[in-house]
């Protein structure tokens, strides 16, 4: 990690996120797919707050509307960190000529979310896959960030190979049920070196502020925010829900206990 | 002569740049990247890259994605 920017990191942005030696305000990371329209698209990025903007690389339609507004005009590359992913590759040299492709596009910017899916019924990962693809793009000079599987000693395997970040899933991709093992993700946490940023399943705000209470860096979505009925609304809500998170982690919550323990003293009482 | 764009047949003049088919499609000046048989076209080397017959040439966008 840069130290320098490091160092900038903590004197000028509180609590930081610090990936592949920059520094973020915000913890949630957010998609550009299933939005209506690029206008929504744009309004919901702003009120979620987020800094970080996963899109996918298609080829152009040809021949259609070529004077047509992109996502990288309702989300310029000069206002946001635009996080290129390898949606739809199937092997690692998929993964690498679509992360090329990005950077070209992108102007030699280098951080990217890998993802290499194995099942087309719940969108897991082929971690085997993914773990062939990483090794590739870190060697190439990617900083990547990888969606995994919530697998404590994959997790570690990803960092020891220089993965700028490690995304476990909280449960599949679009299915909205929320954190599936907290225990995993906490392991994972718990032995990281590098941004644990749990990525797909959230469903709505609470899902999220339980993934900072557990100690996570950070949190990507899209569906939750694109197929809610008020997108920006929510987008608000998960906003409040990563910030009030984080805040509780870093607060340090009470143990747990079976029985109650008075708020009130006492000492003192008049009967 | 013929090359492949995006995986589509196409007709072009002899010599042409990567600079001439994006202002022909439309796409010059977009933010879109380039790639010529497999290998990126940097932008800075767009005018001067010429294409040759059969050569598959893909031209991408960034678009919605999670």
């Amino acid at each position: 990690m840069n130290a320098q920017l490091q160092s900038t990191a903590t004197t000028s942005i509180p609590d930081p996120l610090v990936i592949a030696g920059r520094p973020f305000r915000s913890r949630l990371l957010t998609g550009t797919g299933k939005f209506k329209d690029l206008d929504e698209t744009r309004r919901a990025t702003d009120a979620a707050g987020s800094e970080i903007v996963t899109f996918a690389v298609r080829r152009m339609n040809l021949g259609q509307n070529p004077g047509e507004p992109n996502l990288l005009d309702a989300l310029p590359p000069e206002h946001f960190t635009l996080l290129p992913n390898t949606a739809g590759c199937h092997s690692a040299e998929e993964a690498l000529r679509t992360c090329r492709l990005a950077r070209e596009l992108l102007d030699g910017h280098s951080l990217v979310k890998l993802e290499v899916i194995g099942d087309q019924k719940t969108l897991f990962p082929d971690v085997i896959k993914t773990l062939e693809a990483a090794e590739v793009l870190v060697k190439d000079g990617f900083d990547v960030m990888v969606y995994t599987t919530d697998d404590p000693l994959l997790a570690k395997r990803f960092e020891e190979i220089g993965c700028a970040a490690v995304m476990p899933l909280a449960a599949p991709i679009g299915s909205g049920l929320g954190i599936q093992n907290r225990y995993t993700i906490l392991e994972i946490v718990e032995n990281a070196k590098i941004p644990v940023i749990v990525d797909a399943g959230v469903g709505t705000a609470s899902d999220a502020a339980l993934a900072m209470e557990l100690g996570c860096d950070g949190v990507l979505m899209n569906t939750a925010i694109a197929h809610a009925k008020d997108p920006v609304l929510m987008a608000h809500a998960m906003k409040c829900a990563i910030e009030a998170g984080r805040a509780a982690f870093r607060a340090g919550r009470i143990p747990r206990r079976r029985y109650a323990s008075a708020s009130s003293p006492i000492d003192g009482m008049i009967a | 002569m013929r090359i492949y764009l995006n995986g589509q047949s196409r007709q072009c003049a002899a010599e042409t740049s990567v600079a001439v088919l994006l202002a022909e499609t439309g796409y010059a000046g977009r933010r879109v990247a380039v790639e010529v048989n497999r290998e990126i076209v940097p932008r800075s080397r767009h005018a001067q890259h010429t294409l040759h017959e059969d050569d598959h040439v893909e031209i991408v966008h960034a678009i919605g994605g999670g």
